[in-house]
């Protein structure tokens, strides 16, 4: 084993062997046993669970591992939960969807698995090297799957957008990343933040922040960053959507704290308004043209915008209340998030699309269940007590407030009033009875999608009543970053 | 005339402003990737000449993992591309206009 190496660094990244192990296993599979997608799913899920199982072992500890390549704490722990969490949950929302759509089982969960991978790299990646790569495992994975309906030119036109866009920003991304590495001499995060501590920022410091700020902006959506979004969530298959609007913003969300509060802290001044101008034109024009959608996917990639505005402002107070509050609500967002999805995906059957506003006509009636869990995913959206949303929110903006940003949070909370109008007209629409509509083939869920919306339900009520749980381990989780409290600027 | 770290950064800078521009401008699909590669292989150049100046050999690994991506990512978007292109017969950016607004 080379010098510097030893079986320990090996140990620290068992819950990634696991899933690595899982998805060539899954692949194998495919080839072995082709027709047996109960099998595929029931390997993948065994795969996320001893993953999980190992990443709860980890919790509680704070050392980095491979010579500084990756840390192994709290933070990064939190992350993995919710990357390996979604991806069961868009898991057992697939396989229905799958049979439905008529496509291949093995490769989809084998993808879905590789994704997982990179968000898990992402979350405790402390090198830039290693937060490319794995940012770039997950978005060549996801290029792929927002292409899986083949014979579908929507699917088509949504993965060649995302492909060019990403690409497009992945290079913008590096060429801020080589700047630094040019200035500090060191990929690692912690060298870079010892080498530009009580450094005077420069006209080049402050390239390569934008740079690397517009570049993980296309990765969570940020406006003006945002114009693939509404068509990749309208295109890709809806499972994949979920997981897209969830995973992958939350895994970005961590390598953006992880670059900016770990190792950009000296440059706090000029990244603080730089994500506060980012964090209210994302919410504002997230929320406005999300009032205007007739397409429900689309209404929800709007929707998800908005939110990774709010998300911003946990970046924004840069104070480990801030980065708790957005870790608080990354874990309410995901069974929120995944749940309105899963309802999307549910509404797909043999000759129904069913992603159109219109098709929720009638559906307290056809369905009851079905409605109601889409009401508190609705309401939980829009911040309305007594779901997990509203929670999250009040956590979110009290940091912000708590930080100082008192105009940011005003902001925010008008916005959330607007965003109430088309989240309540989603469930208007549920509870129309219109008699004249069109017979369709009956809503009948499987066990899966049943189980996929039954966790979404119960996180988004649990979380609203007791959120005890969330909050302690997102403070927990908040302490392994270093470098809080730098956001220091005028805009307070 | 001695060539200083300056000159690479110029080199570096150029081809990637031809790259945003190329993206940008142009109208095949085709031609944006490349136009895209251009952007990454100024990344290139700019960690091998940080690399060699600050004699620090990270920037030449960052560089290989960059090239290793690039690969990987034009396997993935020409195979998009072909099921765009069965579909559609055309990988004209105009032309994908499915879904807006």
């Amino acid at each position: 084993m080379p010098e510097g190496f030893s079986a320990l660094d090996f140990y620290y990244i068992l819950p990634e062997i696991v899933v690595t192990g899982g998805a060539l296993v899954v692949l194998l599979l495919s080839v072995v046993t082709p027709r047996r997608d109960d099998v595929l799913l029931g390997v993948s899920l065994a795969t996320v669970a001893a993953a999980l199982y190992w990443v709860a072992a980890f919790a509680g500890l704070d050392v980095t591992a491979s010579k500084g390549l990756l840390a192994i704490d709290g933070f990064a722990a939190f992350f993995k939960v919710v990357a390996l969490g979604s991806a069961a949950v868009t898991m057992l929302m697939s396989s229905p969807y799958l049979r439905v759509e008529g496509l291949r089982a093995g490769e989809y969960y084998f993808l879905i698995l590789c994704a997982t991978l990179g968000m898990m790299f992402m979350a405790s990646g402390m090198d830039l090297i290693t937060l490319f790569i794995g940012l770039e495992t997950m978005a060549v994975s996801f290029y792929v799957l927002a292409g899986y309906l083949k014979p579908n030119p929507r699917s088509n036109e949504a993965a060649v957008k995302y492909f060019l866009l990403g690409a497009f920003s992945l290079g913008v991304l590096l060429y801020g990343m080589s700047i630094l590495y040019g200035v500090t001499g060191t990929t690692s995060l912690e060298g870079t933040a010892a080498a530009l501590a009580g450094q005077e920022s420069g006209p080049l410091l402050v390239l390569a922040v934008v740079l690397v700020a517009a570049g993980m902006g296309f990765k969570i959506a940020a406006v003006p960053f945002h114009m693939w979004a509404p068509d990749v969530y309208e295109g890709a298959p809806t499972p994949v959507t979920a997981f897209l609007s969830v995973g992958s913003k939350a895994a970005s969300f961590a390598m953006l704290v992880r670059i900016f509060l770990e190792g950009l802290p000296s440059l706090g001044a000029e990244w603080t308004a730089l994500f506060w101008g980012l964090a209210v034109v994302t919410m504002t024009v997230g929320n406005i043209a999300a009032l205007t959608q007739s397409n429900l996917k689309r209404m929800l990639a709007y929707s998800s915008i908005a939110h990774a505005g709010y998300l911003l402002m946990g970046v924004v107070a840069g104070t480990q209340r801030g980065v708790a509050a957005m870790l608080v609500y990354v874990g309410v967002y995901l069974f929120m998030q995944l749940g309105a999805f899963a309802v999307v995906a549910a509404m797909r059957r043999s000759d129904v699309v069913g992603d159109e506003l219109k098709d929720l006509t009638g559906l307290s009636r056809r369905s009851p269940m079905m409605a109601f869990a889409m009401l508190f995913f609705m309401l939980s959206l829009g911040g309305i007590p007594p779901t997990a949303g509203f929670m999250g929110k009040v956590w979110l903006f009290g940091a912000a407030i708590d930080a100082g940003f008192v105009w940011l949070a005003v902001i925010a909370v008008a916005n959330s009033a607007v965003s109430l109008y088309y989240y309540l007209r989603v469930v208007v629409f549920m509870w129309i009875n219109d008699e004249t509509a069109p017979a369709s083939s009956p809503l009948v869920l499987g066990p899966a999608m049943t189980a996929a919306l039954v966790v979404a339900v119960v996180g988004t009520v649990v979380f609203g009543l007791y959120p005890q749980f969330l909050f302690a381990s997102a403070e927990a989780a908040a302490t392994a970053i270093e470098g809080l409290g730098a956001g220091t600027s005028a805009l307070r | 005339m001695e060539i200083t770290p300056a000159h690479y950064t110029v080199l570096s800078a150029a081809l990637f402003s031809i790259g945003v521009i190329g993206v940008l401008v142009r109208r095949n699909v085709i031609i944006i990737f490349m136009a895209i590669e251009l952007m990454l292989n100024a990344v290139n150049i700019n960690l091998v000449a940080h690399a060699r100046y600050l004699e620090n050999l990270a920037g030449q690994v960052f560089v290989v993992f960059v090239i290793a991506v690039a690969a990987a990512e034009a396997a993935v978007g020409l195979g998009i591309l072909l099921a765009f292109f069965r579909n559609k017969e055309t990988v004209n950016i105009d032309e994908m206009n499915i879904m807006r607004w």
